[in-house]
């Protein structure tokens, strides 16, 4: 438990990926390989057995630190994490211990179906022989999970390093199915339990925004123009009757997305499609809040399928027959991937259309009704170009539409969670509607930390009223609001709702009564019915 | 009649015809100590510890009309007998004792219990009313002690050192600063931004021993820091300065890196529980010390501590000072360290 301890302590202490990379191999290097598949675990997000509620842990340690439960919620409002809340409450415990993480893991697995009295006093006994870091860590496998900024993807290129595998190959194996409880280190680093063979992503070819005007790129002709669509980038992989959907963030997220399961059954062996997961419904795209309710889930209700249904919209084919296509011209990937898709009519699969134009400017008139199907503006794609792994100048771009603004004062604040939970960073904003101020919207990020912090202390000395976490405050910050659309709204007292609002910047140069009226944004609105 | 009374101006005994750290400027300030939220320019005269004179003359004007007192030391005015006893806070920190017809009444300012090794240690003084602090009064702050404290520091340094990076500590000029010194001083030596070392000055000029550092200047190499502790005020923190050392590491020293929410807020990368207020165990055992019949609960966790006093059989009220109970004065910047902080001087 302390090397973990340790680990975690390392983790939190540098912002950069490279020594967090560096503690981990160092981690990887020395640990308990029992212990290690239980990291791997953890930070994965599969959680241990937990035979003990979490309100009994809170009820414990207000029972033996004789704390009045108004003052553990105050105490846990500052901490912002029961675990840690605990673990800084207690008296300082009076023994210490070696035992590791994956044994404690087993007894807290032991205790599984044990009355409360002897769960009690299993976990008075374990408080009191660790350190406060282990305690917050040990009341984290009882009612918690791990986040402390390690990503799957940081984990695997730790693993990878320390192992010297390929790191796409340990993606596959710890995403796949595997019970910590049984399996070894060396078994699940090497994926016995699944064949990673069959799950090969290639990197994604990525385009740079493009900055001058389009006509600068020679003849239309010579050029493939499709929507740019605003949802999560994704590769659907079919080999040898597996499936895999990877995230552009190199993630296997094939359990979130049911909807796409049918795949294997249309799919031919040796197939990997580029495109992108959006919220679908009848073909047509829905908006990026409704694809949100579906991202990093672990489980999906109905509810929640019907909702927000997935569909995914085919941009490319890198790989046919098992051959890799990616050197193939960009138009003949785009024949054969007609030919693979363009017959899938009833089904959330859809081939992402080409747009026809004879010249430029009428791109450009069409790339302004990009909003009208929730697309984000126009991507430029050459025809002979090849598939490029990341990021290369010249051959894709992508032509993007300005965000609406507005400047609105802000009105009221609120203190955020977690990391945020000790500052002012929720902000109501209003705009003006005669001599009145009515809110438009709530945002709580598009500042840089030292922003916020400037505002928070304009919060503190400029608070008007209090209502629970939320204060009133003096109309006088003016911010700039970036938003994807507006729409009619009764639930609203404005009567309308912008889509997703955040700060742009914080306008210093203006004053509360230089910022938008109601009027404008009602303008805005009718001209987008 | 109560001896103090919570004005605009701040914390006025009448009788007396005094204020104590008041925040607009008055004829006669009592003042507890050096920090810029306690001390302001423009009252007409001074009453401060004989250390916290030279700070505040070099910190706000050399002008200023200073009267002094050591700890232990009382004068009378309009009749109140003023007399000051160690906080503990920072170097020249006092509790202010107020004494009119055998009515006590003690101002506490900042104060911590531990003793810091560079600070006189914090004394209980019996009395009838107490104006306690209330920084970090809540349960789940409660310090380690600081050995443990400078040990992890020390290992941090260390490992830097070897991996080729920076240690640089963001520490307030006046008092982290110095506690810094005194209990990281061996044998990696340390370099001081610009603020700190004129503070350091005074305070050595003034008698304290205080261990030797090196001042930053233009002509001090990446390297030569590379191999050192850099101690920085917080003013300091995201300078294109620090982002231009070789691989630079940045450490926070305060109580809120108890937290792993308010560590994690800080651009900072590694965060050290540390702090010159007392933590929760250590506002109690002061309180109760004093045996005080009714305490006012100033800026910090005021509505929870007081509340807590009240419910054990303290009487107790919170008490608004000018910037709020929710500012937390560990993280505000200290205009002192902006106003000296020239950065083309390093």
């Amino acid at each position: 438990m302390k090397r973990f301890a340790r680990l975690i302590q390392k983790l939190e202490q540098s912002n950069k990926t490279n020594d967090k990379i560096t503690a981990l191999v160092d981690y990887f290097n020395y640990a308990d390989d029992k212990d290690k598949v239980w990291v791997i675990a953890l930070f994965t997000g599969k959680k241990p057995k937990r035979p003990i509620k979490s309100a009994l842990l809170k009820y414990w340690a207000i029972e033996i630190t004789e704390t009045p439960e108004w003052l553990f919620s105050e105490s846990y409002s500052n901490v912002g994490d029961l675990s840690e809340t605990i673990a800084l409450l207690l008296p300082p415990a009076e023994n210490t211990s070696d035992y590791q993480l994956h044994k404690w893991i087993e007894d807290l697995h032991d205790l599984e179906g044990k009355d409360d009295e002897t769960k009690k006093n299993f976990i008075l006994n374990a408080w009191n022989t660790l350190e406060n870091q282990e305690r917050f860590i040990f009341n984290k496998l009882i009612s918690g999970n791990f986040r402390i900024g390690v990503s799957n993807k940081m984990l695997v290129n730790a693993l990878a390093k320390q192992s010297s595998l390929d790191s796409a190959q340990i993606m596959h194996s710890i995403m796949g199915k595997w019970d910590p409880y049984e399996i070894t280190f060396t078994e699940l680093i090497n994926g016995i339990h699944v064949n990673t063979d069959n799950s090969w992503p290639y990197p994604f070819c990525l385009a740079y925004a493009l900055e001058s005007e389009p006509s600068t790129l020679g003849d239309i002709k010579e050029w493939q123009a499709e929507w740019k669509w605003d949802g999560i980038r994704g590769q659907i992989v079919k080999r040898n009757g597996e499936l895999f959907i990877w995230s552009r963030g190199e993630e296997l997220v094939t359990e979130q997305f049911p909807e796409l399961h049918f795949l294997i059954d249309i799919l031919p062996d040796g197939v990997v499609l580029d495109g992108e997961i959006l919220a679908v419904q009848d073909k047509n795209v829905l908006s990026f809040s409704t694809l949100q309710q579906r991202l990093n889930r672990k489980t999906i209700n109905k509810k929640q399928l019907e909702d927000a249904p997935i569909g995914f919209f085919v941009y490319d084919i890198l790989e046919y027959e098992a051959n890799d296509f990616r050197e193939q011209p960009l138009n003949q990937r785009r024949k054969i991937l007609e030919q693979l898709i363009g017959g899938l009519d009833e089904s959330p699969v859809v081939l992402s259309p080409v747009i026809n134009c004879n010249n430029w400017e009428e791109l450009a008139e069409l790339r302004q009704t990009s909003r009208s199907i929730n697309s984000e503006g126009i991507m430029l794609k050459k025809l002979s170009s090849h598939y490029h792994s990341g990021r290369k100048r010249g051959d894709w771009w992508k032509w993007k539409i300005n965000p609406y603004t507005v400047d609105a004062v802000m009105i009221y604040a609120q203190k955020g969670s977690g990391r945020r939970a000790n500052f002012f960073t929720d902000y109501t904003f209003a705009v003006r509607d005669g001599e009145n101020l009515v809110t438009i919207a709530k945002a709580y990020s598009g500042l840089t930390d030292k922003e916020i912090k400037e505002v928070n202390s304009f919060v503190t000395k400029n608070a008007i009223e209090k209502f629970g976490p939320v204060r009133t405050v003096k109309p006088e910050l003016v911010f700039e609001i970036a938003f994807e659309g507006i729409a009619e709204s009764k639930r609203h007292k404005a009567g309308l709702a912008l889509r997703f609002p955040r700060i742009l910047r914080w306008r210093k140069d203006k004053k509360a009564d230089e910022i938008n009226t109601l009027e404008d944004l009602r303008q805005l609105l009718a001209s987008t019915m | 009649m109560a001896l103090i009374e919570f004005t605009k101006r701040g914390i006025y005994c009448k009788q007396g015809d005094f204020y104590v750290d008041p925040w607009w400027p008055v004829d006669y300030a009592v003042t507890t100590h050096g920090h810029s939220d306690h001390v302001r320019f423009g009252n007409k005269y001074y009453l401060c510890h004989t250390l916290t004179k030279p700070i505040i003359k070099r910190r706000i004007s050399e002008d200023l009309n200073v009267e002094t007192l050591n700890y232990g030391e009382s004068i009378v005015r309009n009749g109140v007998n003023i007399s000051f006893y160690p906080a503990g806070h920072i170097i020249g920190s006092a509790q202010v004792r107020l004494e009119y017809k055998g009515e006590i009444c003690v101002i506490s300012g900042d104060y911590k219990i531990e003793d810091d090794g560079i600070s006189d240690v914090f004394e209980p003084v019996k009395c009838h009313s107490f104006v306690s602090e209330s920084t970090f009064g809540l349960p789940v702050y409660k310090w380690q002690k600081q050995d443990i404290v400078f040990n992890n520091i020390k290992n941090w340094v260390n490992d830097n050192v070897h991996q080729q990076k920076t240690s640089v500590l963001i520490a307030y000029s006046l008092g982290k600063a110095q506690r810094l010194i005194k209990n990281l001083a061996g044998d990696v030596p340390i370099y001081v931004h610009n603020s700190i070392a004129n503070l350091n000055e005074v305070i050595i000029k003034a008698g304290v021993n205080l261990p030797e550092t090196i001042r930053i200047t233009p002509e001090t190499t990446k390297d030569e820091l590379q191999k050192g502790i850099v101690i920085v005020p917080p003013a300091m923190r995201d300078s294109r300065w620090i982002k231009n050392l070789s691989h630079p590491v940045t450490g926070i020293c305060s109580g809120w890196m108890q937290v792993r929410a308010h560590r994690r807020w800080q651009s900072a990368d590694a965060g050290f529980a540390l702090s010159d207020h007392a933590d929760w165990p250590g506002l109690m055992e002061a309180i109760t010390a004093t045996g005080a019949e009714k305490v006012y609960v100033t800026h910090g966790f005021t509505a929870t501590f007081s509340r807590f006093l009240n419910d054990n059989g303290i009487e107790s009220a919170e008490v608004m000072t000018k910037f709020g109970q929710e500012d937390d004065e560990e993280n505000k910047v200290d205009l002192a360290d902006v106003e000296t902080h020239n950065p083309k001087t390093i």
